[in-house]
Formats: C-alpha cells, sequence, structure tokens
C-alpha cells in the first residue's frame, strides 16, 4: 500500500484529439464546405467570424461492422416487469414485422439518429472559407491572427540578447558598481597610506622596542592586500549589462470605411452575388485585421444608384440597364458627407458583370480618376463573367496603368479567383 | 461497557478528514490513503495505483481515444471527440467520472471539476474497484499484459505515424477502416495469445517480413501440377482446412498482394482488439465489482469516522445514479443496466454468504454461509459475464429486478413471454440473461471457410445464423473491406443446417449471372 501516485496533469496538452479532429474534417470536407458555403449566403458579411453547426447523415460517418439483423427467433430478457406471466401473448404492432424489440435504440435526447452533427470552430470555418477562396497560408494567417501589435520600448532590463545591449547604460551601471564595491577601500587606502608617510617622515625612536618598522612593514602589507582587492573588482560585470527592453502593444485604433458597390441589374444572377459576397467578405476580413472601426456601406446601382442595408443589397433583384457611374457618383457624395479621408481610412470594392452603357464607361474613368481615387487607400474592382470584356473592362484598365498602387481589377468565374485581386494588398501591408 | 464500544460501527468520534467538498492534492492523498487501508482489510489486491488529474477537455480526449492513454491518429476518434465535446457543452452528458486503464501502474483520471466526495468515489470505484479486477479476473490475466500495453500502444502510434509519412495518409487510413470493420474478428476466443511487447514487435518486423513472403510464395505457387488439379480428393481439400474464427489474422497471414507495412497495421489492430476482448467479455462484472466496492469502501470511511454525513448524502446520490435501472417500459430505456446487474449480484451474493434463507441454502448451497470476502474475490477471479450470471444470478436478484424474457419469432403474429421471475422461471430466465452476455451469441458467428487457391483466389467466409437471425444491413459494406485488405472476390454465405441461405459477394454479382 501506500503506492499511490497522484499526479497533476491539467497543463499537459489540451489538444490530444486534436489530430484526429482534423482527421475527422478532412474526411468530410465536401460536406463540411457545403455547410460553411451555405453559411456564407446566409450570414451577413459582418458575421463571418464565427463557427458553423454541421449535419453529416449518419449513414457516411457510421463505421460498419458485421452484426445481426431483423428477423429469425430471439429472445430477450428485459428489467421491470409489470403484469406478464409466463405464456403471455403480446400481438405484434400491425405492419412493422415486429421490429424495433428490445435492443436499446432509444435515443434520450430526441435528436434525429440519422444526423450526424457537430460544430466546427470559428478558425476552421476561416479555414475552410480560405480553401474555398484559394488563399495562401501566408494571407491566411494574416487574417486570423486576431490583434495588430506593435513593439514600443518599455524602459531596461537585465536580461535580453545581445542586440539589444544598451552600452551607455551597463558601463554607467558598472561605474556605480565600481565606485560602490572599490569606493571604502580606496578611502582606507589613502588613509593609510597618508599614516605610513608620516610614521616613515617621523624621527626614528633609539628604543628598539617603539622601533616604526614593524608598523611601517603591517601598514604596507596591509595596503598591498586592499589594493590587490580593489584591482580584483571587475571593469564590467555580468550585473552590470542593461538591455533594451519592448513590449507588445495593441495598435492604436483607426478607422475604416469599405464601400460595396453592386450591380444589381437583371443580368446579375445570384450565383454572381455569392461571388461578391465571398469577395467583399474578403476585404472586410482584411480590413478588420488592420482597423478597430469599420463601417461598410452598401450601394447598389442599375441605372440610378442608391444606399441599401446588406439584405437588400444582396437578396433583392431588378430589372433593367445599368450605368455605373451613379454608384461612383453617389459614393463620392456620401465620402464628402460623411466619411472625411483625414479620418476616415476608404476602400471601395466593386463587383459587376461588366454591363455598362458604353458612353458611361469614359465617365467612370474620369470619375476614379479625379475624384475617386484620390481620396481611397484602394479601389478593387471584380468582373463575374466568363464572357468577353466590354467597354467597362478597358477603361479601368487603363486606370490600372495609372495608379498601379490603389487600383486592381480581375475578372472572374468562380471564387477561386477572387484572391489575386488582394494579393496586391496584401503585399502592400506586409512591407 | 458502553453500547457504542459494542458496535465497532459507529465510532465514539467523527473526525472526518475533511467537512468542505473543495478537494486538494494533500486531500486527494489523504483520502486515498485511507481508501486504500479499507481497501486492504477486505483484502483487494491491486497494481500501484496512478490517479491523474485532468481537465474537463482532457477527459474529452481520454473518452476519445477509447481510453487508450496513447493512440495512432484516425478520423473515427475525431468523430467521436466532437460527439463527446458536444454532448458536454449541451450539458447533455455529465463526463465520464471514471476512466480507468488496465495497465500497470493503474491510470485512473479524475476530472479537475469534481467534488471531493466525487473523487473520493472514482478512486474507491477505478483504482481500488477496477484494479483488482484486472489484476484478478483471469480474462485479464490469460490475455492481457498491463505492465506492457503502455508500450506497446507508443510502438503503435509512432508505426502509424511512420507508415503515413511513407505511404500517405489517405493509404493507412483505408486500411485501417478496414481493419476497424473487422475488429471484432480479430481476436482468438480460445487459444492464448503471446504476450505483448513493443520491444519485441519491433526486433521480430523484420523476421517476420521474410519468413511471410516465403510462406506466402509457397501457398500462391501459381502453376498447379496437371495431375493435382486431377486429383478428386485434393481438389475438395480446403483451404484453410479448419474453419478460422480470427478473420484478421487469417488475412494477416495469407492475403496475396498486401505490403508488409499493410500486414502490420492489421497486426496492430488486431492486437488491440485482443486487448480490449476480456473488457467486453466482463462488463457486468467489472463495473458490478468496481460499484460494489466503491459502496462498501466507503461505507467503511463512515463507519471509521472518517467522513461525515454531507459526504454520504452527495456520494449515496451519485451512486443511485450510477445504478438506475429503468423500466423495460420508460422513454430511458435502453437495455440492462450492467452497473445494475452487477452490483446487485455482488451485493447479493454477499448477504447469501452473511444471512443466508432457505431459498439460498437451496440454490446456493456451496455459498451459503461462507466467508463473503472470499467467496466474492472467488467470483470476481474466475468467471466471465456469462458465466457469473449462470452461477450467481439469485432468484432473489431476479426478483428485485423483475426479470422476465420475451421472444420474437418473425414467424408468430404476436411476441411470447417466455420466462418471469417466479419459480417455473428462474432457471430458464437465468440461463437466457447468460446467453445475452455471450459475445458468440451477440455477433454473428463468422468465419473464414474457403480460399480458391487453385482458382480465382477468391475468400469464401462462412456465416452459421442462430435462430435463423439473417445478418444487418452493413453487411455489404464490411465485405467490400474485406475486399481491400484481400485484393480478390470475396463471397459469404450464410449456411443454415447444410444449405446456404444467404449470399453476399464484393464485387456484387450481377444479377443474370445467378
Amino acid at each position: 500500500m501506500g503506492m499511490t501516485h497522484v499526479v497533476d496533469r491539467r497543463l499537459n496538452g489540451k489538444n490530444k484529439s486534436a489530430v484526429n479532429r482534423e482527421r475527422f474534417l478532412r474526411r468530410y470536407r465536401h460536406h463540411i464546405k457545403k455547410a460553411v458555403a451555405d453559411a456564407v449566403h446566409r450570414r451577413s458579411i459582418t458575421d463571418i467570424e464565427r463557427g458553423e453547426n454541421v449535419s453529416i447523415p449518419s449513414r457516411d460517418t457510421d463505421e460498419p461492422i458485421f452484426h445481426h439483423g431483423q428477423g429469425g427467433k430471439r429472445e430477450v430478457v428485459h428489467p421491470g416487469n409489470k403484469e406478464f406471466v409466463a405464456g403471455d401473448t403480446v400481438p405484434k404492432p400491425p405492419g412493422g414485422g415486429g421490429q424495433g424489440q428490445g435492443q436499446g435504440q432509444a435515443s434520450p435526447d430526441g435528436e434525429g439518429m440519422d444526423e450526424f452533427a457537430f460544430q466546427i470552430t470559428q478558425e476552421e470555418f476561416l479555414d475552410f472559407l480560405f480553401d474555398d477562396l484559394e488563399l495562401p497560408n501566408l494571407a491566411r494567417k494574416r487574417l486570423k491572427d486576431t490583434e495588430a501589435f506593435k513593439y514600443v520600448r518599455s524602459g531596461f532590463s537585465t536580461q535580453g540578447v545581445p542586440a539589444k545591449l544598451d552600452v551607455v547604460r551597463s558601463l554607467r551601471g558598472a561605474h556605480a558598481r565600481r565606485l560602490g564595491l572599490g569606493g571604502a577601500r580606496k578611502k582606507k587606502i589613502r588613509e593609510m597610506e597618508a599614516q605610513l608617510a608620516a610614521l616613515k617622515s617621523a624621527p626614528e625612536d633609539l628604543d628598539p622596542a617603539f622601533s616604526h618598522e614593524d608598523q611601517i612593514k603591517a601598514l604596507e602589507d596591509e595596503i598591498a592586500e586592499l589594493k590587490a582587492n580593489v584591482r580584483r573588482i571587475p571593469f564590467i560585470d555580468e550585473i552590470d549589462l542593461r538591455y533594451r527592453q519592448h513590449l507588445k502593444q495593441p495598435q492604436p485604433a483607426t478607422s475604416a470605411v469599405m464601400f460595396c458597390l453592386m450591380d444589381v441589374s437583371g443580368s446579375m444572377t445570384q450565383m454572381h452575388k455569392d461571388i461578391a459576397k465571398r469577395f467583399f467578405i474578403l476585404l472586410y476580413l482584411f480590413l478588420k485585421k488592420n482597423y478597430k472601426k469599420i463601417d461598410v456601406v452598401f450601394i447598389r446601382h442599375h441605372t440610378s444608384a442608391k444606399e441599401v442595408d446588406e439584405e437588400e443589397f444582396f437578396y433583392s433583384r431588378e430589372t433593367g440597364g445599368t450605368i455605373v457611374s451613379s454608384a461612383l457618383k453617389l459614393m463620392h457624395k456620401i465620402i464628402e458627407s460623411r466619411y472625411s479621408p483625414a479620418e476616415w481610412n476608404i476602400y471601395a470594392a466593386q463587383a459587376s458583370d461588366g454591363d455598362n452603357w458604353n458612353d458611361d464607361s469614359p465617365i467612370c474613368s474620369k470619375l476614379l480618376a479625379d475624384s475617386i481615387l484620390p481620396l481611397v487607400q484602394y479601389y478593387a474592382y471584380v468582373e463575374i463573367t466568363p464572357q468577353d470584356h466590354q467597354m467597362l473592362w478597358y477603361e479601368y484598365e487603363k486606370i490600372q496603368e495609372r495608379f498601379p498602387q490603389s487600383f486592381a481589377l480581375q475578372q472572374i468565374a468562380d471564387p477561386g479567383e477572387i484572391y489575386p485581386v488582394f494579393r496586391q494588398l496584401f503585399e502592400r501591408k506586409a512591407a | 461497557m458502553t453500547d457504542t464500544m459494542d458496535r465497532p460501527n459507529a465510532p465514539k468520534i467523527r473526525e472526518p478528514i475533511s467537512t468542505s467538498s473543495e478537494w486538494t492534492f494533500p486531500l486527494l492523498e489523504k483520502y486515498d490513503e485511507e481508501i486504500a487501508k479499507c481497501a486492504a482489510e477486505f483484502g483487494l489486491d491491486t497494481y500501484p495505483n496512478q490517479v491523474e488529474v485532468i481537465s474537463a477537455e482532457q477527459m474529452m480526449d481520454a473518452y476519445s481515444s477509447v481510453g487508450m492513454p496513447v493512440g495512432y491518429h484516425h478520423w473515427s476518434f475525431g468523430k467521436q471527440f466532437l460527439s463527446t465535446s458536444k454532448g458536454y457543452q449541451r450539458g447533455q452528458m455529465g463526463l465520464a467520472y471514471e476512466i480507468v486503464i488496465n495497465s500497470n501502474p493503474c491510470i485512473a483520471y479524475l476530472m479537475e471539476e469534481n467534488t471531493l466526495p466525487m473523487q473520493a468515489l472514482v478512486i474507491a470505484h477505478a483504482s481500488y474497484g477496477h484494479n483488482s479486477f484486472f489484476k484478478g479476473n483471469y480474462l485479464f490475466r490469460t490475455w492481457t499484459d498491463a505492465s506492457a500495453i503502455i508500450d506497446y500502444l507508443v510502438f503503435a502510434r509512432d508505426y502509424v505515424a511512420e507508415c503515413e509519412e511513407r505511404h500517405g495518409v489517405d493509404a493507412v487510413e483505408q486500411i485501417l477502416d478496414s481493419c476497424h470493420a473487422l475488429m471484432n474478428y480479430g481476436v482468438d476466443r480460445y487459444k492464448r495469445p503471446a504476450p505483448i511487447s513493443a520491444a519485441e514487435e519491433a526486433r521480430r518486423q523484420k523476421e517476420r517480413e521474410e519468413y511471410q513472403q516465403r510462406r506466402l510464395s509457397d501457398l500462391w505457387r501459381t502453376i498447379p501440377k496437371l495431375d493435382d488439379d486431377e486429383d478428386p480428393i485434393r481438389r475438395k481439400q480446403r483451404y484453410p482446412e479448419e474453419p478460422q474464427e480470427n478473420i484478421l489474422y487469417f488475412i494477416e497471414k495469407n492475403a496475396p498482394l498486401l505490403e508488409t507495412w499493410q500486414r502490420e497495421l492489421i497486426r496492430i489492430v488486431r492486437k488491440l482488439a485482443q486487448y480490449f476482448y476480456p473488457q467486453r467479455q466482463t462488463q457486468v462484472m467489472n463495473e458490478g465489482w468496481a460499484t460494489f466496492w466503491h459502496y462498501t469502501l466507503l461505507h467503511r470511511m463512515y463507519d471509521k469516522g472518517l467522513v461525515n454525513d454531507g459526504f454520504m448524502l452527495e456520494f449515496l446520490q451519485s451512486h443511485s445514479a450510477v445504478i438506475y435501472q429503468p423500466p423495460f417500459d420508460s422513454p430511458w430505456y435502453s437495455g440492462i443496466n450492467p452497473y445494475t446487474l452487477g452490483f446487485s449480484i455482488f451485493t447479493d451474493l454477499r448477504r447469501i454468504c452473511e444471512n443466508p434463507t432457505a431459498e439460498d441454502r437451496e440454490w446456493f448451497p456451496d455459498i451459503a454461509g461462507t466467508d463473503w470476502v472470499e467467496t466474492l474475490h472467488f467470483a470476481m477471479k474466475n468467471f466471465k459475464d456469462e458465466s457469473f450470471i449462470q452461477q450467481f444470478l439469485s432468484p432473489k436478484v431476479m426478483r428485485d429486478m423483475k426479470f422476465f424474457a420475451i421472444q420474437n419469432d418473425d414467424e408468430e403474429d404476436v411476441y411470447r413471454i417466455t420466462a418471469i421471475h417466479d419459480d417455473p422461471g428462474y432457471r430458464a430466465l437465468r440461463e437466457k440473461l447468460a446467453r445475452q452476455y455471450n459475445l458468440s451469441y451477440r455477433e454473428p458467428n463468422i468465419q473464414v471457410w474457403n480460399v480458391d487457391v487453385r482458382g480465382d483466389r477468391s475468400l469464401t467466409l462462412r456465416h452459421i445464423p442462430v435462430d435463423r437471425v439473417p445478418l444487418g444491413d452493413d453487411t455489404e459494406e464490411v465485405l467490400r473491406h474485406v475486399h481491400r485488405l484481400w485484393g480478390f472476390d470475396v463471397h459469404l454465405e450464410s449456411v443454415d443446417d447444410g444449405r446456404v441461405v444467404e449470399e453476399a459477394h464484393c464485387p456484387v454479382k450481377e444479377l443474370d449471372e445467378e
């Protein structure tokens, strides 16, 4: 006895199951991808960063084994008899073929037995979303890191890496230490030297019993020893070293506004809009990592533009022609009235199927170049169409040549092609 | 002498170890020390204990790896983890308060959230109850090696990881999926296996590889002599000559196309199946024994004045929840609660020893009135669920639990009550209940029947139905897994009374072919 060990394992790794969980998600990635796509469709673009419930048909996750089926003759013992006596018969429920006997199929929680339901975390959700968007790892990491920090100086510490050594402070410390350790002794040395000089200059006593020689010898020895002591005090010691210390501090809060512009004319199908939505989500996530406060402005347009809420932006349909400049004008007006570029970082993302009234495209180009691009950090345009470009694209191409730092455009036919638009943006921010 | 002096059960002064329900490490040690003293009074023989305090998340991890402290990676454990954590977060499920590992030292997990009385209960239940069962029961003594299992698990995990690196996660996952489908058919039921050892495994892997190759080429020497085929006796001879119950073993040794690492993976799953086999055969006994002892040991603590009334109230509340048996017609009914059945039998066994009635003397003449500690130990050591129930289920327990047997024959329009808890029914009821815990009755009897060594190399499995009970609807799916491992056609025939009553094939046979 007495052979028990009580061990505290609470600080050991928690996530022993992490790999197994990851294996499960990997195996059912097609199911999960679909659930994530559904959620993206359902959720607001500002509400993309949380987990999601996923259900998979149990049939697909079951692990098959040989087992008994229904039929034949079976006898089972049960507890809790009330009135049965041997020889009693109980009619079988009609049509059921006498199944469901005994073996404990009850589901006490009342949840459907034919679904395997589980939760994926926010991080996993984003991963599947980013898979969909074919985001490179570096960009993923940057989007998932929750806080941006900068390093600020915060005094000095006695430990650190050589690169952070503060030479002046270390030497000053060494000097102080040398004074502290050697000062008293040096004073004593000075006193004794004075004494010695006095003795040496004093007239020799005739009585050898009062000879100064012994005293001089003793003083000289003591002075030599003290001097040796003082010499042994190192010029600089480990305890003198001082390192500059830096602390991680959250970036000061700044604000950004994100303009979402979308063509909602008849030619834009729901599929187009779902792709556009991913594009806006990605921009939103990117901004969220860089700014504390983000406003989102939704502007939809056909022949005229209107500021709307998100629901109306993505899910209501219009018919008719397209005049893109109407949206640009409205955006400019909103900037002037509500989002002073001095206080706001302005981003804009425009999605369209490329349709525009031909005479309008040069107007758009001029509006962008003259009144909008000077005010914004970044303007991204995606054209969701597999077809040939129209006038608007060619106008925008010219804009990109003139403003390569703040304007990007991309033609996409599926969500995987959205990312290149952002590459430039990420690269710029990384620098 | 005063009254209290006469009754050792009632201590003069109650000096509880603690009065708060908050636990601390020194308190856990103190409780363990006292529980150990009580256990020694009753002669419980245990492996040394290792009690590990873990968090709820860690408990979920432990849960999902079927209680293995180290495990290879597989999606099915991830699935288990997801459903466990979901149940826990919703508060549907209290996490297990006990997970205990059949190892030496015997590892038991305590969850940090538990109150002190709960921790004491788990220590008594797992570290002294289950632990002494692992050390004493003949199945565990014969089939498992508590001192070697952890090393073997580490070996298995590393080997699987190495295979994943070399052959890819998918390739390994496929083999493991197939092995898991046949895991229940990866055990020797009668033959004692070689002891498990990680070092030995690693050393012998190489040897096995060479030997295996020689053996296989003998078996699969492809060009038969002509007169061999002509010989009617040789043609009739089956391979294997006797049906083989350990399907995984047979495949590991005989599948023509498997690579060495694939055979090793089969072997690993097989070894683990064998390790868990005793647990599957002793659930009622093992839980009953552990429950009996947490109940008995903590009462002994109370009698010694080491715990107070509040402690006992909390403990008894958990205890009654554990042994609650909903009746068959309750919405919460999901079969017989093994804790209840096992606890009832052991408790009644003690009663039969201490206070036998006339009925007991008639039913248990060898036991009635004997030393109860000795008798219970005898029962714990020498039986498995099936034989334990057959031997020790008393009429009183059958009455208390109000057992009855119901027969469902698909050739009849009615269910028949075939026996209840009365004089004419006791023996039949006991027999039927015992059979219910016989693994070879609970699982379909399927064995390797024949390999067409000289023909298309197809593998035929044979299923012997009992009472016409057919195979379930997973069968074709499982056959696909057998096919993946075997590499050639696989057939399964159900043979009742010498007549093939049902067939399944992989690849599935075209209808017009039949």
